[in-house]
């Protein structure tokens, strides 16, 4: 067995591509912050607690309503995804022309609120779901035992997190919306209903947040604390990447996971603090994040 | 006379200030419980609302009024943070008029709780925290350890591992006081009965949901035997995992602190044969069945487990020993009430008889489970089979071994 710094090759190999599973969740994760963050200036701090909600509506749909994975990987994002345009609508729309802390602040309220809720009805120790009868089992990958779920996760991922990238970047819808936050008042008076496409860039944020949590749901166990696990991961993964980047986001979504994943081999006990020491070094050499364009 | 204003305010505010006090019982002063735990984190089920509600069972089933005794019970969520429940034990001392802090799950916040209640001379009784720390070293002549311990769950449930040949052990543990004492106290059983440590990954606690990196280096170890030094939420998601990863198929799984509530939380299909040790179990006998049944219309969603059956029986004894003592008395002097109770016979129907030793061990029987198959389970909440019964005199760390140091002064 060949050895790469004291440690077997093959163990090596195995925790990069954890790191890469790892770094799925936190690109989704960052992606829709990031889009949220770029569109709509709002730091959406309830975005753990959607992410969770997101897992919870899988549960309940196959609870209550019989219905399986694959449809709740649409569905759940689209009924998540209107929650959030009820919030956007009712509560944060409110909040646009004032200071940034106001939005944080509220979302943070939103996001304890929705916690304690869940929290009081379905408790802390977790729900089980099951992994789907196809992705059910693992493959020898000669260097380890990968979880067919997992690599479906890391494919589930990188097919949304791109997708989003070329509907902001390289369509005319995402076009509109880019102009639409550069200058508001001009996009108008070419006819474009501009609150109303902040309200659907904040519900795809969202839904973004709710797809995560399905596929989350069979790995981890579906409970009201789950977004507390991610979610400062993935404010500092948003920063690394350059506030409001979505190309930063997913790069820096996946490249985290990577060096988190090889924390855990080298010094586990570190594997929660790594993330922000890269975060400092990178504030403290590129204040604008390694994508983020100078203001 | 005349009468100033600032008189007259005084005057109306004592006077609108005596309605206030709730009727009670003449004289007597009031003895006041707080439950301490996490009301909102990873260790919700595992204590929580429902070790309140056993501890409010107790004064039921005591029949505090009928017997002339004030009692109220308050609650507080510590959060896991040892600085937040000093800060909530000193005012409930000091300012609220505590007399005695129950349950306080994590170690390193019970090790805390510790300190304070010694140094305010008043009662901590412990069902929820596992380190034998809290009797040893560290041990207070205000404290009884109630339910169980490390040293306890190492002997029963890693006692019975290594004997059916799991002779290798690979730890993944929980990194603060509890995972390490029960990592530490394991692998002493594992070495005396010949067997080899191989390795050991400790992970921040708490954040950790995912524990798939250290599930891989643990089967890459080639140990035999995979030891889960770590509790509630934790313990769910390793063992979860651990299955999806085929961890299982390769090493046994040793889940050296699990409860009922965590076998509820991870379904019969995916615990099914794992090793367990609990001092209580709803379904034993006659008087548990009996306890569980007055308690679960109060807590339908979640039965009791130990530490929330340990929390009853912990309530019900202080109870007696404050009745027989006299509540002034009780009140006056943490140390001498709970050398009282160490003299008192304790018996309930949680867990039958037991002893409180000198350093506050309180000795329980530990019953060994095995979770049953999906097809065994005949109805809601029947998941164990028992395995082995190892008496409370054996159970636990013998007194020398502990170092206490108010045991060697005397």
């Amino acid at each position: 067995m060949f050895m790469i710094f004291g440690i077997p090759g093959p163990l090596l190999f195995g925790q990069l591509l954890l790191g890469l599973i790892n770094g799925a969740f936190y690109a989704m994760l960052s992606l829709g912050l990031a889009v949220i963050f770029g569109m709509l200036n709002i730091i959406n701090f309830a975005h753990g607690a959607l992410f969770m909600m997101g897992a919870f509506a899988s549960w309940m749909l196959l609870q209550y309503a019989g219905i399986g994975y694959f449809p709740s990987l649409i569905l759940a994002p689209l009924i998540i995804g209107a929650f959030g345009v009820v919030l956007e609508k009712t509560i944060i729309s409110r909040l646009y022309k004032l200071d940034h802390l106001y939005g944080l602040l509220l979302t943070f309220g939103l996001a304890l609120v929705i916690q304690g809720l869940f929290r009081n009805y379905y408790g802390s120790s977790g729900l089980p779901y099951r992994i789907p009868d196809i992705l059910q089992g693992a493959t020898d990958l000669g260097f380890m035992f990968m979880p067919n779920y997992r690599g479906w996760v890391v494919l589930a991922a990188l097919v949304v997190c791109f997708s989003t990238w070329a509907i902001i970047e390289k369509t005319s819808l995402g076009a509109t919306l880019r102009a639409a936050t550069e200058n508001a008042p001009l996009v108008q008076a070419f006819g474009v209903n501009v609150p109303r496409v902040i309200t659907l860039t904040y519900g795809g944020g969202v839904a973004l947040a709710a797809f995560a949590g399905v596929l989350a749901a069979p790995i981890y166990s579906v409970n009201p604390n789950m977004g507390d696990n991610f979610i400062n991961t993935v404010f500092a993964v948003v920063v690394i990447g350059g506030m409001g980047s979505i190309m930063g986001a997913i790069v820096t979504g996946f490249a985290l996971g990577v060096i988190e994943g090889l924390t855990k081999v080298f010094y586990p006990e570190a594997s929660a603090t790594v993330v922000f020491l890269v975060m400092v070094i990178v504030l403290l050499t590129l204040p604008h994040g390694l994508f983020g364009r100078r203001a | 006379m005349t009468i100033s204003r600032r008189t007259l305010l005084g005057a109306a505010t004592a006077a609108a200030a005596i309605p206030l006090g709730r009727p009670r019982a003449q004289g007597a002063p009031t003895v006041k419980i707080g439950v301490l735990n996490d009301m909102s984190g990873p260790y919700l089920n595992t204590g929580g609302p429902t070790s309140v509600t056993c501890c409010r069972q107790a004064l039921e089933d005591f029949g505090v009024a009928g017997k002339g005794l004030n009692v109220e019970v308050i609650n507080a969520d510590h959060q896991n943070k040892p600085d937040l429940a000093v800060s909530i034990a000193r005012q409930w001392y000091d300012r609220d008029g505590v007399d005695m802090i129950l349950d306080v799950p994590t170690s390193s916040v019970a090790l805390a709780v510790q300190g304070v209640s010694r140094e305010k001379n008043k009662i901590f009784l412990a069902s929820g925290p596992a380190t034998t720390g809290l009797t040893g070293e560290q041990c207070s002549p205000n404290f009884v350890h109630w339910t169980y311990d490390t040293y306890m769950l190492a002997k029963s449930t890693g006692g019975a591992m290594v004997k059916a040949g799991g002779d290798s052990w690979y730890f993944l543990t929980a990194d603060y006081a509890f995972g390490k004492q029960l990592q530490a106290d394991t692998t002493t059983f594992v070495q005396k009965s010949g067997g080899k440590v191989l390795g050991a990954s400790a992970y921040p606690f708490p954040g950790t949901s995912d524990f798939s990196s250290f599930l891989v280096q643990a089967q890459s170890s080639r140990a035999k035997v995979l030891g889960l030094a770590n509790a509630g939420a934790d313990t769910v998601n390793s063992i979860k995992q651990a299955r999806e990863f085929g961890v299982n198929q390769t090493m046994k799984l040793a889940a050296l602190l699990m409860f009922v509530t965590d076998v509820h939380a991870l379904g019969l299909d995916v615990a099914q044969g794992l090793n367990l040790t609990e001092s209580f179990y709803w379904d034993l006998n006659d008087q548990t069945r009996a306890f569980t049944n007055r308690v679960k219309s109060k807590t339908p969603n979640n039965w009791p487990n130990m530490i929330h059956a340990g929390c009853y029986s912990a309530t019900l004894h202080y109870l007696k020993t404050i009745a027989d003592m006299g509540a002034a008395e009780g009140k006056k002097d943490g140390a001498a009430t709970v050398a009282r109770m160490k003299k008192m016979p304790v018996e309930d129907d949680c867990f039958g008889k037991m002893t409180i030793r000198e350093d506050g061990r309180n000795l329980t029987t530990a019953y060994l489970f095995e979770v049953k198959k999906p097809s065994e389970s005949k109805g809601p909440w029947d998941y164990f089979k028992l395995v082995a019964t190892t008496p409370g005199n054996e159970a636990y760390r013998p007194l020398a071994e502990g170092h206490c140091p108010f045991i060697k002064a005397a």
